[in-house]
């Protein structure tokens, strides 16, 4: 490895980048011919293991060489498809290996009978291959057919169950994000007819030095509208409530976890890449969108009494919190925003399968009828307090630094507003966990529920919880190291000149 | 030529919106089907209508201009294949919905958004 910082751009194994997309396909076909439902449930642990160690691999590669892209096929950028991973995609892609693998393993034990594995397992895969495609592609076209991929699979599995209200979700769910879909088709023709190409690098090249970039506000709408319904912003954000409650918690925890993050995800990188110009509207429009999306979704959240919707609704006011940073738009928020991302996936994840579980042991979902846990399960206690106090952002835990980078970053940029708004909802976000906890847990059990359905639970069925809530923890306590990262990374999304000429100028085309 | 196109791409845009608001879901679906090959045609649009020499590379070297622009088409294949998919899905669905609720009316739909 040479010493000059051009030639650090040139990666040893650029091959490993299309892993994140191979695994999942190669265990799709593998599961397509697997008859025996034990294979399929080894199958689909060991997948994502897989996929977790080719996500460690590749930061650990990428903390000498910056960037690392693949050409796929061989085409020189900015004509054929290039894979890109920098800093905040593998960063995505090492958290969503974390979800899949709790999730896998929760599946293993608790999927109800009438999803067969196998069947779960391959459309488990196809969501993975699309959520990780649309974290590591570099040209704006793949990411929408990624977006397909990935959608197309969570239309089966929330229809999986194939129960009324199931149905009924999945309608709802389906209707407005294929909507979105069109809107961003539509934005992508309108992109490519003003500026001839669809590679992100390129894009960012043309239209940073463009003067006449206001007339890319057509396009930039259309994709606000499209990513802003897959994120849930505010007044596009019904499909969530109304259909994440509806399928197998193992679904919905799959869901909570990668979904929506991958349209905050786009957002960050369109909006952050290219669409730069006119930052006094964007920027103001990005945080109105992101202080109603708080409110709302807090208080709806506060209103419930069913531990699936109030997770829901939690979902979409966090989701305010990310565009919030993307909304203030210096490099702390950015970090601050990207920081909270990462924990809101894992903790969010680990409290959706958390009331899983207590569903499982006290036969429902609704607040009313449950109780007593904390005296009968105090493991669940444990697991389930910490990712919902992380969510409330209780110090020392990962949602703590997040909230404070975010809400320092808001008062350093003089957006008192917005900050307020933040340091509001955090209480509203309190009430929810505490309601929760304190229905679930501490209450005296409402007696009706039955200990017939208490379930025996083995120490091994923890593993999941137990595994995101570490994560919950270590991204708490190791919060300088983890700052300093998300620093970088933001340095990376401000400034993308590294990224341009890593996509653009990288010499390196043997493969 | 593009401005027929064009007019047409607003014809099924409206027509799409339209068919989307009503109550049935059949019409719902239709209104998406409408909407799909608006946006595909919109793509394919993106790099205007040329008549020109198709665009194939030969041995003697690229064609003469006017050439078409392939890419938006190439884009238009993949878009109206995934079109394709979806709107097989989503019939399947409807088909599903029907058979265990026995209703197409929009209205019913209420169970999900009600605690």
């Amino acid at each position: 490895m040479t010493s000059t910082s051009y030639n650090k751009l040139i990666i040893p194994d650029m091959a490993l980048a299309a892993f994140p997309i191979l695994i999942p396909f190669v265990l799709i076909v593998l599961l397509l011919m697997v008859r025996h439902p034990l294979v399929s449930r080894i199958l689909g642990v060991a997948g994502t293991l897989l996929l977790a160690a080719t996500a460690l691999t590749l930061l650990v590669s990428l903390q000498d060489t910056g960037i690392v892209t693949l050409r796929m096929g061989g085409w020189e950028a900015p004509f054929g498809i290039v894979l890109v991973i920098d800093h905040l995609s593998v960063v995505m892609l090492l958290v969503a290996s974390l979800i899949l693998l709790a999730v896998a393993l929760y599946a293993n034990r608790f999927l109800p009978e009438e999803i067969p594995h196998t069947r779960f397992y391959i459309f488990f895969f196809s969501l993975a291959m699309g959520v990780n495609g649309a974290f590591i592609t570099g040209d704006a076209f793949n990411l929408y057919v990624w977006f397909e991929v990935m959608l197309i699979s969570s239309f089966v599995l929330i229809t999986s169950g194939r129960k009324k209200e199931q149905l009924e979700g999945g309608i709802k769910y389906l209707a407005l994000n294929l909507i979105g879909s069109m809107l961003f088709l539509a934005g992508l023709g309108l992109l490519y007819a003003k500026t001839g190409t669809l590679n992100m690098a390129h894009l960012a090249m043309i239209l940073r030095d463009d003067q006449q970039a206001l007339l890319m506000n057509t396009s930039a709408v259309l994709f606000f509208v499209a990513f802003g319904i897959k994120a849930a912003l505010f007044p596009l954000y019904f499909w969530l409530p109304s259909s994440y409650h509806t399928p197998d918690i193992t679904i919905s925890s799959l869901f909570a976890g990668l979904l929506t993050k991958v349209g905050v995800y786009t957002l960050f990188r369109f909006f952050t890449l290219f669409f730069v110009h006119d930052p006094s509207f964007w920027h103001t429009l990005l945080l109105i969108a992101a202080g109603l999306t708080m409110v709302a979704g807090g208080m709806a959240a506060a209103s419930y009494y069913e531990t699936r919707r109030i997770l829901s609704y939690h979902i979409i006011s966090q989701i305010g919190y990310m565009i919030m940073g993307l909304g203030i738009f210096t490099p702390m928020a950015i970090a601050g925003a990207l920081y909270f991302m990462v924990h809101n996936m894992v903790a969010k994840t680990g409290t959706f399968l958390a009331s899983g579980i207590i569903a499982r042991l006290k036969g429902s979902y609704d607040l009313k009828e449950v109780g007593g846990l904390y005296r009968q399960n105090p493991l669940l206690a444990v697991l389930f307090i910490i990712p919902a106090f992380a969510l409330a952002g209780v110090p020392p835990l990962s949602g703590f630094f997040a909230k404070f980078i975010l809400i320092k970053a808001g008062i350093d940029a003089g957006q008192y507003l917005i900050t307020a708004v933040a340091l509001l909802t955090g209480m509203l976000t309190l009430y929810s966990m505490i309601k929760i906890w304190n229905e679930a847990f501490l209450k005296k059990d409402p007696g009706s529920g039955s200990p017939e359905i208490h379930d025996r639970l083995k120490p091994a069925d923890y593993l999941p919880l137990a595994l995101l809530a570490l994560g919950s923890l270590l991204l708490g306590l190791l919060a300088a190291p983890v700052f300093r990262f998300f620093m970088e990374m933001a340095r990376q999304l401000t400034d993308p000149a590294c990224y341009i000429e890593a996509v653009m100028h990288n010499p390196n085309i043997l493969l | 030529m593009e401005i027929v196109l064009a007019l047409l791409v607003g014809i099924l845009y409206t027509a799409g919106v339209y068919m989307l608001l009503r109550r049935s879901i059949l019409k719902f679906i239709i209104g998406v089907i409408y909407l799909s090959n608006a946006t595909n045609l919109l793509v394919f649009l993106s790099a205007g209508v040329v008549a020109g020499n198709p665009p194939f590379t030969g041995p003697s070297g690229p064609p003469p201009p006017p050439v078409a622009d392939p890419l938006p088409q190439a884009l238009v294949l993949t878009a109206i294949v995934i079109g394709l998919g979806m709107t097989v899905f989503i019939l399947a669905l409807k088909y599903k919905f029907f058979d265990t609720t026995g209703t197409d009316d929009l209205d019913q739909l209420q169970q999900t958004d009600n605690p």
